[in-house]
């Protein structure tokens, strides 16, 4: 087989997965509420993936966010935000856009664990929770 | 092939400016390291919000420009741009400088998109996939013929290729229907990055293959089917393992399956190297002289190393103690500065005819003992945020950090002398290149004379 041949098997079997992938994983259509929306919007336009993660991925500053709302609750999150720490600034967000981050978090926090404690370890190296 | 001198100026253009935003990226890294040594720092006037952004995106674009720089000028070198359009190419630098500008003041001014690597307003990313389009037209009209190419014209390709539909696939989030579900959204977001990561290499390594062959003064091995096995194999790992980004995501379980048994086959590289290594350091004492492939050599150093700890963190088993950690980040710094910066460095000194310098030579040592230094610190800090994540009782998260303090400073410290060297060689290899092209310039003038 000629190497454009293989090249071209190639991408037609990479295009093939990413149509299968999408298809495949969760939709939210028609549940997601506005609010959870307009709280990744937030979230985005301040860029708190700089600092924080969501399921291990983004900065290494603070700590990972993905399960805060259940560990430490809304009112420490509203009051981080508006208050800051000694290390991160204070956002000092509007009413609704706070609630909207709250939101936010809370439907992250509904999406799964992070934790790496609470996964195990099996016989072939993969990992399940 | 000689290029004429004229016909080079905007890949060198796309060269120099690549180091400016270099210089760019060192400069904010450092202030970042230095918030991670004095905590609090600047959190109000520059925080760390607005200056890892201007580190990642600076540092990315030196990446990137510099890839661009050297394709355009080694496509000149390979024969085949006969029908180069250099309005286009005009066209493409203008927009790509304009463009960049336009992000880091946006960073500047705290206006953000707020994704991972592409930290600026999506709006910013229409430019930028403009200019890489009129580089793909660019590179596929001045091709008079795809058979018998070597395996680096395939790597260009569809280096320039994949870029461009991961850029794209990063941006599906505008879409409600991909951005509804934080799942999906970052399956995609880390499926495209994952991808755009190989896609650069691509045009990097490809680089490398085409120096390599300028310096034997031999294609023999960019047209062997050792070579394009080899491409075939990156090309297979660029399509299908980025899922090791995202093994504690709850996502589909089939992408964390085949991501671990494709990352596996980077064994097969991983033995290839050891097994070569005789010949690696036969021919690396042959060549070891020239400046550029003094750098190849670091990058391949760099490759063992970095190829190592990737395998490793490709397990999940053992992702799960690194994933979140700094670990990660020595592997990111790594690839970005032990491989790709070390051969953009071969490449400069090779296309601004950078003659040898002892200085040079020295700053060389310094740069690869620093990176080593800062690339162990950064590990042994995961290490201990790894044991932290995974302890029964966890201490609160600002105790931890607190307790990797020494590593920070060492990190902060070996972070100072490795910039210093990378701006040192940078100006060093600028400059020289410059006092050589007014030389000869002197030279043909007084002939004419």
């Amino acid at each position: 087989m000629n190497k454009g041949k293989i090249i071209w098997l190639m991408v037609i079997l990479f295009l093939s997965y990413t149509a299968f992938l999408y298809a495949s994983l969760p939709s939210d259509s028609g549940i997601i509420s506005t609010s959870v929306y307009s709280g990744k919007q937030i979230w985005q336009k301040n860029n708190c993936g700089s600092c924080h993660q969501v399921y291990g991925l983004g900065g290494y500053l603070g700590p990972d966010l993905t399960n805060v709302y259940s560990t430490k609750g809304e009112t420490v999150i509203r009051s981080l935000v508006q208050y800051g720490t000694s290390v991160m600034p204070s956002f000092k967000l509007d009413e609704k856009d706070l609630n909207d981050l709250v939101m936010y978090l809370k439907s992250v926090d509904a999406s799964g664990k992070s934790d790496p404690r609470s996964f195990k370890i099996n016989y072939d190296g993969s990992i399940s929770q | 092939m000689m290029v004429p001198s004229h016909n080079n100026i905007i890949p060198k253009s796309f060269l120099l400016v690549a180091f400016v935003l270099l210089f760019t990226g060192l400069s904010f890294g450092l202030i970042g390291a230095l918030q991670y040594v004095m905590p609090g720092i600047l959190k109000d006037g520059f925080s760390f919000q607005k200056v890892r952004p201007l580190h990642v995106s600076s540092v990315v674009f030196w990446i990137i420009f510099g890839a661009i720089g050297t394709v355009l000028t080694y496509l000149q070198e390979h024969g085949t741009a006969k029908n180069y359009s250099h309005s286009l190419l005009k066209l493409q630098f203008v927009i790509f400088v304009i463009t960049v500008a336009a992000i880091l003041i946006s960073y500047l001014t705290g206006n953000f998109g707020g994704r991972e690597y592409w930290e600026f307003p999506p709006y910013l990313a229409i430019p930028l996939i403009a200019g890489w389009l009129l580089f793909l037209i660019n590179f596929i009209r001045s091709v008079s013929s795809f058979k018998n190419q070597p395996v680096y014209f395939w790597m260009w390709l569809t280096g320039i290729f994949f870029f461009l539909f991961t850029f794209l696939e990063s941006y599906l989030w505008i879409f409600p229907f991909f951005a509804e579900n934080i799942i999906k959204d970052m399956t995609i977001q880390w499926k495209s990055y994952g991808s755009m990561v190989g896609s650069w290499n691509m045009l990097i390594y490809g680089s490398g293959i085409f120096l390599m062959d300028k310096i034997s003064g031999s294609k023999d091995y960019s047209k062997s089917k050792m070579a394009f096995g080899l491409y075939f194999l990156g090309l297979f790992n660029l399509m299908f393992n980025w899922g090791h980004h995202i093994y504690t995501l709850p996502t589909a379980a089939f992408v964390k399956y085949i991501s671990y048994a494709v990352s596996m086959t980077e064994l097969f590289i991983f033995g290839k190297i050891i097994y070569d290594w005789k010949s690696s350091i036969t021919t690396a004492q042959k060549y070891f002289n020239r400046q550029s492939y003094m750098f190849m050599v670091a990058a391949d150093a760099w490759v063992f190393l970095t190829l190592s700890l990737a395998i490793c963190m490709s397990v999940p088993a053992i992702n799960l103690y690194t994933h979140g950690t700094h670990i990660t980040v020595a592997h990111t710094m790594g690839a970005t500065i032990g491989i790709n910066s070390m051969l953009l460095f071969a490449f400069a000194s090779d296309i601004l005819t950078a003659p040898s310098s002892k200085f040079i030579r020295i700053w060389f040592w310094i740069i690869n003992i620093s990176l080593f230094v800062f690339w162990i610190s950064l590990i042994i800090a995961g290490v201990y945020k790894s044991i932290w994540q995974m302890s029964a009782v966890q201490q609160p998260f600002g105790n931890m950090m607190r307790g990797l303090h020494p590593f920070f400073v060492i990190f902060f410290i070996s972070g100072i002398v490795l910039a210093t060297g990378l701006v040192a060689v940078s100006v060093l290899m600028i400059k020289r290149s410059f006092v050589r092209a007014t030389a000869s310039r002197n030279d043909l003038i007084a002939n004419v004379q």
